[in-house]
C-alpha cells in the first residue's frame, strides 16, 4: 500500500523521519520488552520505595517500590492493543456509514447526518463512563464502545472524501452498467479515498491512546496491577514532590508516542498527498 | 432571518432529544440495572432487589419510564441520587456553576491570548518565533491534559512554590474563592484550547495575506500597518471565530479530565465520582447536561456565524 517512493518522501523531511522514529521504535520496544525486562514489573518491595534513579534501578521506583523502567517499558501495551482494536472497529462502522451516505445522498443522507450530529454532539468520555458505570471497569469491554464513539468523526471524514467521486464519470459508468451499490463502493470509491481513511486511521489511533490512558488515569481503563502510564502519573501524582521521576517517565513515553504518530501521520499526508484533503474536512 | 434562526434552534432541540434518548437507552441495553449497580452482584437477590426496584419504579416498562424521565426532565426534575439520596439537580447546581466560572476563566484569558498570537506568528512565518511557539502549541494538542496537568502541578506548585497544586476549596466556595485557589486548572484547559485556536488563527492569516485584494492595497501604496489592519485582519479572524466557538464546545470533554486531576470541585469530577459510585441517575443527568451545554455552544457558534457571514444566512438548514 505505502510504496517506496513515498516512505522515501516522508523519511527526506527531518519531522517525518522523526516520527516514523519515534513510532518504530515504540512498537519495538511494546513487542520486544518482555524479553529484556530489567525486574519484575509488579513485584512490590518495602525496602524499595521511592528510590532515586540508580544503577541497578535506572528509572527509580515508585511508590509501591516496583521498577519504573520495566513498568515504563511495557506500560504502553495494554493501551496500545486496545487503542489498534478500537481503531479497526471504528475505522470499519465509520468507513461503511460514511460511504453508504455519501453513495445514497438525498433524504437519508440529511436525516442520518442529523443523527450523526446529536450523537457527536455527547461527549465520547461521557458515553464510556455510562457504560463503565454499569458494566464496571474492564479493558476488553472498552473495545466496543470506544470504536463506537470515534467512528463517529470517520462518518464525517469518510463521507465527505467520497463526495468528491460520487458524482465522477466512472462512478456514473459503474452505475448505468448496474454495478450492485456494494461493487460500486469497493471497486470504485474505496481506492479513491483509501489514503485518505489511511492517514485517518493513524490519527485515530493517537486520539485512541490519549483517550484510553485519560480513562486509565480516571481509574475506568486498564485495572491495576497491570503497568499502563496513565495508572502510573495517577499513581505518582501524590508523591511528586519527593519522586519526580516516577511521574515524569511514563510521561515521557507517552508524549513521545503520541507526538511521533502525529508527525509520522502528517508527513505520510503530505507524502501521499491527502493533506489538504483532511484539512478541508475538518474545517 | 427569523425563520432561519428558529428552524436552527428546533433542529438544536431535536439534538437535545436524541442525547436524552441516547443516554436512556445507553443504560437500558446494558445487564443490570441501578438497583443492580447499587447493591452489587451479590446483594442483589430476590426481596431486596424487588423492593428496590418497586421504588426506584424500574419495574415498569422501559418506554414507560422514558416518557416519566422526560417529563420530570421537562419540568427541571433531574430525579433523585441513588448514592447520596439528594435531589440531583440541588448536587448539580453549584458544580455546574463551578464548571462554568473555569471554563469562562480559560476561554476569556486564553481565546484572545491565541488569537494574538496566532497573528504574531503569521506575521513571523517560518522564522524562530513561528517555528517555537508553532511547535509549542502542536505538542500542548498532542498532549494529553493530564500530562499538561501533572507537568504544570510539577513545575508550579512543586519546584516554583507559586500556588497550591490541587484545589481544596469546597463545591459551594464563592466563585473568586475557586478561580484563586490555584489558576493552574484553568491554565491547563487554556492551553489546549489555545494551542488549537491559534494553529486555526495562523492559517487563516497565512491564506487571507495571499489573497489578490491585499496584493491590490499593496500596489496602490497603501500603507503596510493600514494594510494588516483594515484589510487583512478583519478577513482572516472573523471566519475563525465561529469555529473558536465549535473548538471550545469540542473540547469539553477535557473539562473531565482537568477537573479530576486538580480536585476541582465541579460538573466533570462529579461525573466521574458518580461513575466510581455506579450511581446511575447521577451518570445519566451529568451526561445529559454536557450533551445540553454542546448543543448550546454549536447553536451559538452557529448564530454568530450568521451574523458575521451574510451568505450563511439564505442557506438552508
Amino acid at each position: 500500500m505505502i510504496g517506496a517512493p513515498i516512505l522515501r518522501a516522508v523519511l527526506s523531511k527531518p519531522s517525518g523521519a522523526i516520527g516514523v522514529t519515534l513510532v518504530v521504535g515504540h512498537v519495538m520496544l511494546a513487542v520486544l520488552s518482555p524479553l529484556v525486562l530489567p525486574h519484575d514489573p509488579i513485584a512490590q518491595s518495602a525496602d524499595l520505595i521511592l528510590q532515586m534513579p540508580s544503577l541497578s534501578y535506572p528509572f527509580g521506583t515508585d511508590r509501591l517500590g516496583r521498577d519504573i523502567l520495566s513498568r515504563v517499558m511495557l506500560g504502553g501495551r495494554a493501551a496500545m492493543l486496545i487503542a489498534t482494536l478500537a481503531t479497526l472497529v471504528a475505522m470499519v462502522w465509520g468507513t461503511v456509514v460514511g460511504l453508504l451516505l455519501a453513495l445514497i445522498g438525498g433524504r437519508i443522507d440529511t436525516y442520518m447526518m442529523r443523527i450523526v450530529d446529536a450523537l457527536s454532539s455527547i461527549p465520547g468520555i461521557l458515553i464510556v463512563m455510562i457504560f463503565v458505570a454499569a458494566l464496571g471497569v474492564g479493558a476488553a469491554a472498552l473495545i466496543p464502545i470506544l470504536g463506537y464513539s470515534y467512528g463517529l468523526s470517520v462518518v464525517y471524514i469518510a463521507r465527505a472524501a467520497a463526495l468528491d467521486f460520487v458524482a465522477r464519470d466512472f462512478v456514473l459508468a459503474a452505475q448505468a452498467r448496474g454495478e450492485a451499490r456494494s461493487t460500486i463502493l469497493i471497486r470504485e470509491i474505496l481506492p479513491n479515498v483509501r489514503d485518505t481513511l489511511a492517514v485517518q486511521g493513524a490519527m485515530q489511533w493517537s486520539w485512541l491512546m490519549l483517550g484510553i490512558t485519560s480513562l486509565s488515569f480516571l481509574g475506568l481503563g486498564v485495572a491495576p496491577p497491570t503497568p499502563d502510564w496513565g495508572l502510573m502519573i495517577a499513581d505518582a501524582r501524590g508523591v511528586m514532590p519527593t519522586a519526580p521521576w516516577a511521574v515524569l517517565w511514563p510521561m515521557a513515553m507517552l508524549s513521545t508516542l503520541i507526538v511521533g504518530v502525529n508527525l509520522a501521520a502528517d508527513a505520510f499526508a503530505k507524502a501521499l498527498g491527502v493533506d489538504q484533503q483532511l484539512r478541508t474536512v475538518a474545517a | 432571518m427569523l425563520g432561519l434562526i428558529l428552524r436552527r434552534m428546533a433542529a438544536g432541540w431535536i439534538t437535545v432529544v436524541i442525547v436524552a434518548v441516547v443516554v436512556f437507552i445507553g443504560v437500558e441495553v446494558m445487564p443490570g440495572d441501578a438497583c443492580t449497580a447499587m447493591l452489587g452482584r451479590d446483594a442483589a437477590r430476590g426481596d431486596v432487589l424487588e423492593n428496590c426496584r418497586d421504588r426506584m419504579g424500574l419495574n415498569s416498562p422501559p418506554v414507560e419510564r422514558f416518557v416519566a424521565w422526560a417529563g420530570d426532565l421537562a419540568q427541571f426534575d433531574l430525579g433523585v441520587s441513588m448514592k447520596r439520596e439528594r435531589p440531583i439537580a440541588d448536587i448539580v447546581g453549584p458544580r455546574l456553576r463551578n464548571t462554568l466560572i473555569l471554563a469562562a476563566a480559560a476561554a476569556l484569558a486564553g481565546v484572545p491570548l491565541a488569537i494574538g498570537l496566532g497573528v504574531m506568528v503569521a506575521m513571523r512565518r517560518e522564522r524562530p518565533f513561528d517555528i517555537i511557539v508553532s511547535t509549542t502549541a502542536l505538542v500542548a494538542m498532542t498532549m494529553p491534559e493530564f500530562v499538561v496537568a501533572a507537568l504544570l502541578i510539577l513545575i508550579f506548585a512543586i519546584w516554583l512554590g507559586w500556588c497550591a497544586g490541587v484545589v481544596t476549596a469546597a463545591y459551594d466556595a464563592p466563585a473568586l474563592a475557586l478561580l484563586f485557589a490555584t489558576p493552574l486548572p484553568a491554565v491547563t484547559l487554556a492551553l489546549v484550547y489555545m494551542a488549537h485556536i491559534l494553529r486555526m488563527v495562523r492559517s487563516s492569516v497565512i491564506d487571507t495575506a495571499g489573497a489578490d485584494y491585499i496584493l491590490m492595497a499593496r500596489m496602490k501604496g497603501v500603507p503596510e500597518r493600514q494594510i494588516v489592519l483594515r484589510h487583512l485582519l478583519p478577513n482572516a479572524i472573523l471566519p475563525t471565530i465561529p469555529v473558536i466557538g465549535l473548538t471550545l464546545a469540542w473540547l469539553l470533554s477535557g473539562v473531565v479530565i482537568v477537573e479530576s486531576a486538580f480536585n476541582y470541585p465541579g460538573l466533570g469530577r462529579l461525573a466521574v465520582n458518580a461513575v466510581a459510585d455506579r450511581d446511575l441517575p447521577l451518570v445519566q443527568a451529568t451526561a445529559l447536561i454536557f450533551g445540553l451545554i454542546y448543543v448550546s455552544m454549536t447553536l451559538i457558534a452557529d448564530l454568530i456565524a450568521m451574523a458575521l457571514n451574510p451568505r450563511l444566512r439564505t442557506r438552508r438548514l
